[in-house]
């Protein structure tokens, strides 16, 4: 059977043209057989799936048509789920049954969505190549020799190899993007305080936000419409009318203004990035957008602004795992100051540690205006650039990373390289901007990402033009061989 | 050499709120242990905060009651630390924008002078849970009830000079939180509580010592003592050539001692960053307004009010405002009685004396404020006596019936028909030559003698002010 988006596997759905349940056992029969290859999920759910894809034909039998009813999906394993593993892909919560759903989750499924598990992760959501996961690395479907990016590199491998048509995805530095550019699918992330942090393990909470994953951006949109909306529970939700992401996927580009930084072009740049990323820019450009190169001259500041805060807030949001209420305890603790220590030193791994020992020394009295204040002036003056840029266009592009998927193992000795993978992400979490990545070409076998950056809240447009690139190209749409 | 004290008070007030400060689980004192932590309460993966409106009405009021200024923006700090009932390893509180600042309140000495105390600062912040170790052997238990129950710490500058001073500051802090309904300030149940910052100097000196910080002090009386005990120490350890370590120190009730918890060096470095979490907290110049229009009378302006209107003497106004559920009632029995006086005599007199030997508070009392007030309208129209009416009381009290059914049915009416009192006292100078001999030659000592003979023979039912006249009239041979 043709491997179709979520758009069109929704419309046949409500055609009654395949049931839930026998979509819902073709990617079910997918995961089975292949994820072998790429270790993409941490979890399969195949009983609660079928379950949920039966309750959504009897939904689809009387006619309702939320919005993914009967949409197999998964979950990046950072959101709650009631009753199943929680694990953020750390020894920690490997033990870790969720008690309550996580509000994304929540409202997926309140669309009728099917989860048919939860993907692969760095772990807590600190990596960049999906190999800081306790359950191992995922690999990349176009070249397992590859890593698929991170910290979604679970959910970005498993939408590229089509064993599910769209995931969740969190996106704290780049978390989406740049697995999606490595994987060459589509992925965004919305403004800060779209979409609820309910239920999602924070890793550096003025940062992390949930967004979609999947083939295209028409795809992005349906998921998008149905994660969106203000939620009580998270004090940094915002309250927005209620929008439809897909109604603007038809506004053609005549006379968009594409901001192109000169900082994004530059030294570190792949050269064969830059020349897929230009070929795509002269697509734009066909289809009647104006180029225009802008400046956004505290670019440079923002991974090491971002390795301060996003540590900082990690130290604090981590400190909970001690082994007394839940997760990871040691054996036999000897006392308390025993209990704390075996049990965060066995239960996190090298990076976590890493980044909490960077965040406690960042925050400690002395260091404190020295790095964190300092850091947060920095992120204002980044916001600023980009305040400043959108007086003048209407949408920022450039390359989503530097380069393309490197290999296992290869940075994993030198974290300042592999925090450099994000250097085009990161400002972007930093001002709270959405921010999305598109398939935008190849180097050799291997995708190349696009990246769009938009103004607050302007979600609809960056979606509408990833979606006229993809009338034009047909990068999206390409599979991996191995998983065809 | 003479040493003057310094002290400054840090009390953590409870809010009397539904529910929690961060989440919506119930703070009801006393619930089986866990059973009022809900999944933001226990610091599960992924649950956030979400402040409670109500916590910052009561910040704000608490701001306005002592002339504090209200800050616009307000903002919420992590304060991290481990420890096994810290459920998150962090406590949400304020650090650098507390939410009220800059207040004062005066406090009243026994010279009867006033003494301005300054408050620095009041924060609002989360509990922490408690760890439970009766019951457990090798091991602790966690109870979690207690986390996330609203507090506002309240600072004061180390204005005060002796114990007296800080246990007065505590006393109106406390009246003050009831008085705006703020707090049920039960300090058995640890919902007022303070921390004491004492330190030493020689008398003169403007720098301030080294000081100790003893924690939770959780009564009035042990906020004295150990207070008192803190400065002897320090003064003994200066004299004999030590110096004082800027500490932590715990107060013992049973040995009447503090003791170090720990020192300075071994403190926590606390890395307070703002939280992410939650938004800061802005209030308006109308939500300020709103708050004012919400106070009720304040203990100085109502007792201010009720030596004017009562015509009260300053100390018993004092007294009789020192808890708004005492002035109520005293108002009460005032206006219904109409005669203040007699009314803030019988609430600080009999109906005190009587609540103290029972152990209850005036909420508490067998004789409402109304029952009172009918007994002493019966002393003012003088049916009874105010003699009789102890008696009256003491039945009231007993549960027996109301004022008036006592009166009635023990036949307590007093005689204020002259004839028959004149009557009376006619038997009893007859029955006593002698004495009335003794007294008409000098010895008006015998007077009382009469009074009391005249009373007797009345079981106390004449009225005594009548008695007197007529009696002193018909003793002079008239």
């Amino acid at each position: 059977m043709k491997l179709d988006t979520l758009a069109s596997w929704a419309r046949r759905l409500r055609a009654r043209d395949i049931s839930s349940r026998e979509l819902t056992e073709l990617y079910l029969g997918r995961i089975d057989r292949l994820d072998s290859q790429l270790n993409s999920f941490i979890s399969v759910t195949p009983d609660l799936a079928l379950a949920a894809a039966d309750a959504a034909d009897e939904r689809l039998a009387r006619g309702e048509a939320a919005p993914l009813l009967g949409l197999p999906v998964a979950q990046k394993d950072i959101f709650c789920t009631f009753g199943v593993r929680t694990s953020c892909g750390s020894k920690m919560l490997d033990n870790f049954i969720a008690p309550y759903t996580a509000t994304v989750v929540e409202r997926m499924n309140a669309a009728g969505a099917v989860m048919l598990g939860k993907t692969n992760m760095d772990e807590f959501a600190m990596g960049s190549s999906n190999e800081t996961s306790h359950y191992g690395p995922v690999r990349n479907p176009w070249d397992p020799e590859r890593v698929p990016g991170g910290s979604s590199g679970g959910s970005a491998a498993a939408v590229a190899a089509r064993l599910v048509p769209a995931a969740t995805g969190t996106d704290t530095g780049g978390s989406i993007r740049q697995p999606a550019a490595f994987c060459g699918i589509t992925g965004i992330k919305p403004t800060y305080g779209r979409v609820s942090r309910y239920g999602m393990i924070a890793f550096a909470s003025s940062l992390d936000q949930a967004g979609p994953m999947a083939a295209s951006a028409e795809d992005c949109a349906l998921m998008l419409n149905a994660m969106v909306g203000f939620d009580p529970r998270d004090s940094t939700s915002v309250e927005r009318p209620a929008e439809d992401f897909t109604a603007g996927l038809g506004a053609d580009l005549k006379g968009l203004r594409i901001g192109l930084p000169r900082e994004f072009f530059g030294e570190g740049l792949d050269s064969d990035v830059r020349a897929a990323t230009e070929a795509a820019l002269a697509v734009l450009r066909e289809r009647g957008a104006e180029l225009i190169e802008i400046s956004l001259p505290n670019s440079g500041l923002s991974v090491p602004a971002y390795y301060v805060v996003a540590p900082a807030e990690c130290s604090s949001n981590l400190a909970r795992y001690d082994g007394v209420r839940f997760g990871h305890r040691c054996d036999e603790p000897r006392d308390l100051m025993d209990l704390y220590t075996r049990s965060r030193a066995e239960g996190f791994g090298a990076e976590v540690k890493r980044r909490i020992m960077i965040g406690t020394y960042v925050l400690s009295a002395g260091y404190y205006d020295a790095y964190y204040l300092k850091a947060q002036k920095v992120r204002r003056l980044i916001a600023d650039d980009f305040r400043r840029a959108f007086e003048q266009v209407d949408v920022i592009a450039g390359p989503t990373s530097p380069e393309t998927p490197f290999r296992l193992g290869e940075k994993s000795a030198d974290p300042v390289q592999m925090y450099l993978s994000d250097i085009y992400t990161i400002a972007v979490n930093l001002a709270g901007l959405p921010g999305l990545s598109m398939p935008a070409g190849t180097v050799g076998n291997l995708p190349v990402g696009m990246q769009l950056i938009g103004n607050y809240f302007d979600e609809a447009r960056l979606l509408g033009v990833a979606h006229q690139f993809q009338q034009e190209t047909d990068w999206h749409a390409r599979m991996p061989a191995a998983f065809v | 050499m003479e040493w003057e004290t310094v002290i400054g008070l840090e009390v953590h007030t409870q809010l009397n709120t539904v529910s929690k400060i961060f989440s919506g689980a119930a703070i009801a004192y006393g619930a089986e242990p866990n059973r009022q932590a809900c999944a933001v309460d226990l610091g599960l993966p992924g649950v956030l905060p979400v402040l409670n409106a109500a916590v910052v009405e009561k910040a704000v009021m608490l701001g306005l009651a002592i002339d504090a200024r209200i800050a616009p923006r307000s903002v919420f700090a992590r304060k991290n630390y481990f420890y096994p009932d810290l459920p998150k390893g962090y406590q949400i509180s304020q650090y650098e924008l507390p939410i009220v600042e800059q207040g004062h309140l005066d406090i009243d000495l026994e010279d009867g002078s006033r003494k301005r105390i300054g408050v620095t600062r009041a924060h609002l912040e989360e509990d922490a849970g408690k760890s439970l170790h009766e019951g457990f052997t090798a091991m602790t238990g966690i109870d979690l009830n207690r986390a996330g129950t609203p507090l506002v710490e309240i600072v004061s500058e180390p204005d005060m000079r002796s114990a007296k001073e800080a246990v007065a500051y505590m006393r109106k802090l406390h009246a003050l939180v009831r008085y705006l309904g703020i707090s049920d300030g039960n300090m058995q149940e640890g919902s007022f509580r303070c921390d004491a910052n004492v330190s030493v100097r020689p008398r003169g000196q403007t720098e301030f010592g080294t000081r100790a910080e003893i924690k939770n002090l959780n009564s009035f009386r042990f906020v004295e003592r150990a207070i008192n005990f803190e400065v002897e120490r320090q003064i003994d350890l200066i004299e004999s050539g030590g110096t004082v370590v800027q500490e932590t120190r715990l107060y013992d009730p049973d040995r009447d001692e503090t003791r170090s918890m720990r020192s300075k060096e071994e403190a926590n470095d606390y890395r307070y960053f703002p939280d992410p979490d939650l938004l800061p907290v802005v209030i308006h110049p109308e939500d300020i307004e709103a708050a004012r229009r919400r106070l009720p009378e304040l203990p100085d302006a109502k007792r201010e009010r009720f030596i004017t209107d009562y015509g009260l003497s300053a100390y018993d106004a004092g007294a009789l405002t020192s808890s708004r559920e005492l002035a109520d009632y005293f108002e009460t029995v005032a206006t219904g009685c109409g005669a203040p006086k007699l009314a803030a005599n019988w609430v600080m007199g009999d109906l005190s004396a009587a609540l103290n030997r029972a152990g209850a508070s005036v909420a508490e009392s067998p004789v409402p404020a109304g029952a009172l007030a009918q007994l002493l309208s019966r002393i003012q129209d003088e049916t009874i006596s105010g003699k009789i009416a102890k008696e009256v009381f003491d039945a009231m009290w007993a549960g027996e019936a109301d004022a008036d059914a006592i009166i009635e049915a023990r036949g307590l009416r007093q005689i204020t028909d002259t004839g028959a009192i004149d009557a009376i006292i006619d038997e009893v100078i007859a029955a006593n030559p002698s004495q009335l001999e003794q007294y008409r030659s000098g010895k008006d000592k015998l007077f009382g003698f009469f009074v009391g003979q005249v009373m007797k023979k009345t079981r106390g039912q004449a009225n005594p002010a009548q008695v007197n006249v007529r009696l002193r009239a018909r003793l002079q041979g008239d």
